[in-house]
């Protein structure tokens, strides 16, 4: 199957939907249904081929695979071409955004009645972007993917979100502009440096160690926004809250991992010196966001605000793996961006339930749902969990896998860090206690219907996924593992001192507690296996 | 009697045409009377399209005509291009709207005819008098059209403003050539060129009438601060004449000032370049922030011209034939995305009635869908939001820019795209966000829906194909570098 242009048909099919929805006319009403029809049909078609993608991955190598090149611009000295492929770290990015296509398709159902055509193009416009963002192999692909991405986004905010949604569709567009336009500046200095446009051309390249500092902050200023990191995240809150409940999960699910997947597949393989050099930078960061963010999340009164707060704090976690740089940290990094992506993208579905049927979502309005929909108090009851990062949801692996590794670097940050699942534990449950559990005092809420057929197709995936990659992980880590195993060999030997000296006290560790954690044996046998492995290897 | 040499004509046989073409037009405009302008017109556009093949034709073979003083290459092929293609669209843009406002006369066409004469001259100029001759040509003409409305105050207004500020900066480039001669005994470029051949020091005064010449061209291209006139001109101009305004001119204006600079002046490039790198933050500064206050849709246009040819200008101050490269893509998808943005414009009327307020397209993405839509596609080109053609236009700019070591320049022409995002993001915003007011008349005149289709697909579609327009602008670029 190799041979078919599979990564182009995952990226470019859901425009041919696009198309099939602008040609349909007619009543309001008909139109709706078939743009409905159609989005749903393709998203799922596309999420069909995007698991061929999976099933074909070659788990054994951390080259990039499905790999197609065409000349695009071929002008002179400047050359940009068409370059896709994907190793471990994009294929499950991939996946996730092709899932949760499907998912905000199928949730907006309903909940969406007005200009329904041009919404179905918005979010299959934006499936295209994202899956673009994660298989582009060329810088200026790349940056067409990410910066185009905010057109759709913008739209959905701007059209369908709640009464200050115009406030905040420009306060996301420009935020997240003026960090992408420093990394475009960055990105055509990486061109006139390696004389190619070329990401793999670029990840083997060795720049000038204060070119490296100009070039790591330049990016920094992109993906940190995209992330967000604090202090950039105060676009976040806002847009969450006014975006439309498709638009929060594809936001939340996708978009904010751009900032890691920026980091893990630019920042630290090309700038590895100033990556290193920035380090202490990044975990200042990082633990403020996950300390502060956390307070700010249990004081907030509006369920959408909470969940975005608690994102930036998960997503604190994320970019201290990163940075810690060993492979532990790093895998556990990208497991918690998968798992963050279901998990959020699964809250915010939950609070679209409600929000649905109420039209709001002040916490305190709520009360004793669990009397009225019990399945719902069920599901939220999960992801609530998870979210928490309770053993045996995805949710813990990624969190242990990032302590663990970032222990071995820094035990302050790995303190400080710790603090945010015993936060995160308070404000969650808070949550729940406050929505689910109680009496109920109004009549609206007696009235509350249980979760729908759609509602529960909707959320069967998720839950069956969480609960996958918590009990079994090597499914995923395996393809990742070996990516990052690469990524992190590369980078510690450019900076010649290899933070996994202590190679016989991790393996203590990882034989004793992956066990614990619900992680298969032979993932604690892969585990086990990559740091002889790492010894022999050299970077390109 | 020395017999002199019949001058070489054979580089100038495409403006020869057009002149001619363009007197025979006026008779015929004069024997047919007033309701000749229809034909006139569309005759116009048929003569502007084949002085494009001529010059196509004729290629872009280096040659010099004139005794030297008008020059034929691939970089006055590729502007002139672009000066044919935007005058012969304008024409056809304004036939319905000068009909409708009474002042559909055949003189309109004839002068746009004229003014491209003049403009096809400046780009061709390889001498200062041909330089002055080309620009007057081309001035005069502007100005009159200016003023067509003639029985309109505002558009008197304009076409007077334009003429006294106009006048003024043609005073200060005529005197500025007269101290380049003054201090050099010359008036050809070549000749200036060959000055800085043996690595001798520039004369002061050569230098203070390269600023005075630089000011003059500043003036006509609207970059900051000589661009106070554009604001009133174009918002007091009949629509289609500010929408001729918005390319043509300022593309050969552009042309002149990049040949003016690059060939004769090249060795003075770091006294020049400092001028260029002004030019360029000030009006990118505030062709970004001065838009922001604007609720007329035309004179939000006019700033968003004076931010775009400080883009254009940071190719310039690069001056690599990278940089050029960059100054003509920048300037071809400018053509393409502000004929469209006009086009549109002149859409907005309402009961015949023409409409200039940004806020009376509130809704329409949802009163006239495919309308909002193409304007979306011009906003977002016009930010440079990929995947559009606008984003290409900034790339190869930046690209050049950072290849010339002028990093500073290209941070600010990045910031200050940001901030100028948010005023086209604004129009996007009020087409979808807000509620519709009322639609505007229809149906749209079908040769207005055929520049519109055009103008979207070539702004949006870029992306699939830009090696024509840059592999154009690429071998035109380095035309210039062969001295």
């Amino acid at each position: 199957m190799s041979h078919w242009p599979l990564l182009s048909l995952v990226t470019f099919l859901p425009l041919v939907g696009v198309g099939f929805i602008m040609t349909s006319r007619g009543e309001d009403a008909i139109v709706a249904r078939n743009a409905r029809n159609i989005a749903l049909s393709t998203s799922l078609i596309v999420f069909v081929l995007s698991i061929a993608l999976w099933v074909e991955f070659d788990p054994s190598t951390p080259a990039f695979q499905f790999v197609e090149r065409a000349r695009w611009v071929s002008i002179g000295g400047f050359t940009i071409n068409y370059h896709l492929g994907i190793d471990g770290i994009s294929l499950f990015f991939i996946l996730l955004s092709t899932l949760l296509t499907v998912l905000c398709v199928l949730s907006s159902w309903n909940s969406v009645q007005v200009q329904v055509k041009e919404y179905m193009i918005s979010f299959l416009v934006l499936e295209t972007m994202m899956v673009g963002i994660f298989s582009a192999l060329d810088f200026f692909l790349f940056y067409v993917f990410f910066e185009g991405v905010l057109i759709p986004m913008f739209l959905i905010i701007g059209i369908w979100g709640g009464p200050r949604r115009v406030y905040s569709a420009f306060k996301f567009f420009l935020y997240t502009l003026l960090g992408s336009v420093l990394s475009l500046l960055a990105i055509i200095a990486v061109y006139v440096q390696t004389g190619s446009s070329d990401i793999e051309v670029a990840l083997a390249h060795h720049f000038p160690p204060d070119l490296q500092k100009w070039l790591w902050l330049a990016f920094f200023a992109s993906f940190a926004v995209k992330v967000p990191m604090w202090p950039v995240h105060t676009w976040l809150p806002d847009t969450h809250v006014e975006a439309p409940t498709a638009g929060s999960v594809i936001l939340a699910g996708v978009l904010l991992k751009l900032g890691g997947y920026g980091f893990i597949r630019f920042s630290l393989p090309m700038f590895p010196a100033a990556s290193a050099y920035f380090t202490p930078l990044v975990f200042a960061l990082s633990a403020i966001a996950i300390i502060y963010t956390s307070f700010v999340a249990l004081a907030q009164t509006d369920m959408k605000k909470l969940i975005a707060y608690s994102s930036v704090a998960h997503m604190g976690l994320v970019t201290m793996g990163l940075f810690a740089l060993t492979s532990e940290a790093v895998q556990g990094a990208v497991i918690q961006m998968l798992s963050h992506g279901l998990v959020s993208a699964a809250l915010f579905l939950v609070v679209g339930v409600v929000y649905d049927r109420l039209h709001t979502r002040d916490i305190d309005r709520y009360g004793g749902l669990v009397e009225r929909m019990p399945v719902y108090a069920f599901v939220f009851m999960c992801f609530m969990l998870a979210s928490i990062g309770l053993p045996g949801t995805s949710g813990f692996v990624g969190e242990f896998l990032i302590l663990l590794g970032t222990f071995r670097v820094s035990t302050l940050e790995c303190f400080l860090a710790a603090t945010a699942l015993f936060l995160g534990a308070m404000y969650m449950l808070y949550l729940y206690r406050r929505v689910i559990f109680g009496t109920i005092t109004r009549d609206d809420l007696r009235g509350m219907t249980d979760l729908s057929l759609r509602e529960k197709i909707v959320f069967a995936p998720l839950l069956i996924l969480v609960l996958w990659m918590g009990i079994y992980p090597s499914s995923f880590l395996v393809p990742i593992r070996t990516s990052v195993d690469h990524l992190v060999a590369q980078v510690n030997a450019a900076n010649k001192n290899p933070r996994q000296a202590d190679a016989g006290g991790g393996d203590q560790v990882n034989a004793v507690i992956p066990a614990k954690a619900g992680i298969h044996p032979s993932a604690v046998r892969e585990v086990d296996q990559w740091i002889p492995a790492f010894a022999g290897t050299t970077s390109k | 009697m020395p017999i002199v040499a019949f001058p070489g004509l054979a580089p100038a046989v495409p403006e020869v045409v057009l002149v001619c073409a363009a007197m025979a037009l006026l008779i015929i405009g004069v024997l047919r009377g007033e309701g000749s302008s229809k034909l006139v017109s569309w005759l116009s556009v048929a003569v502007l399209i084949a002085t494009l093949v001529i010059a196509g034709l004729l290629g872009g073979e280096r040659q010099i005509g004139f005794y030297g003083m008008f020059i034929n290459d691939a970089f006055a092929v590729f502007m002139k291009a672009l000066v044919l293609l935007g005058s012969a669209v304008t024409i056809i843009m304004g036939l319905r709207y000068n009909e409708e406002h009474q002042i559909a006369r055949f003189e309109f066409p004839v002068l746009v005819l004229l003014a491209t004469a003049g403009m096809m001259v400046m780009i061709s100029a390889n001498d200062l008098i041909t330089l002055y001759l080309g620009l007057e040509l081309q001035s005069l003409a502007l100005y009159v059209v200016a003023s067509f409305d003639r029985d309109s105050v505002r558009s008197t207004e304009a076409g007077l403003k334009y003429f006294v500020l106009g006048a003024l900066a043609s005073g200060m480039l005529l005197y500025g050539a007269s101290l380049i001669y003054g201090f050099t005994g010359t008036t050809s470029f070549a000749n200036i060129a060959g000055l800085f051949g043996g690595g001798a020091k520039p004369s002061a005064g050569l230098i203070i009438g390269m600023v005075f010449v630089a000011v003059g061209l500043a003036f006509k291209c609207s970059a900051v601060p000589f661009h106070m006139w554009t604001p009133d001109v174009y918002e007091g101009a009949p629509t289609p004449v500010t929408a001729f305004f918005s390319v043509a001119p300022k593309i050969a204006a552009v042309a002149l000032f990049v040949r003016f600079l690059v060939e004769p002046l090249g060795g003075l490039l770091a006294e020049w370049r400092q001028i260029i790198v002004f030019l360029s933050v000030a009006s990118m500064l505030l062709g970004a922030v001065a838009a922001i206050a604007q609720t007329n849709i035309k004179r939000l246009m006019a700033y968003s011209s004076i931010g775009h040819v400080g883009y254009a200008l940071i190719g310039l101050a690069a001056a690599t034939p990278n940089g050029i490269r960059g100054v003509l893509v920048y300037m071809a998808i400018y053509l393409f995305m502000n004929i469209g943005t006009w086009t549109v414009i002149l859409c907005m009327r309402q009961r015949g009635q023409m409409l200039e307020g940004i806020s009376d397209l509130s809704g329409l993405g949802r009163s006239q869908p495919g309308l909002a839509l193409a304007l979306a596609i011009f906003m977002f080109a016009l930010a440079g939001i990929p995947p559009t053609a606008g984003f290409f236009s900034k790339l190869y700019i930046f690209l050049a820019a950072i290849e010339a070591n002028l990093v500073g320049l290209a941070v600010i022409g990045v910031v200050t795209s940001v901030v100028g995002a948010f005023y086209y993001l604004r129009i996007v915003k009020v087409m979808y966000f807000d509620e519709p007011v009322g639609a505007f008349d229809r149906p749209i005149a079908p040769e207005l829906k055929w520049v519109l289709v055009v103008t979207a697909v070539l702004t949006m579609f870029f992306i699939l194909m830009p090696d024509p327009v840059v592999g154009g602008a690429e071998v035109a670029a380095k035309s210039l570098f062969l001295r």
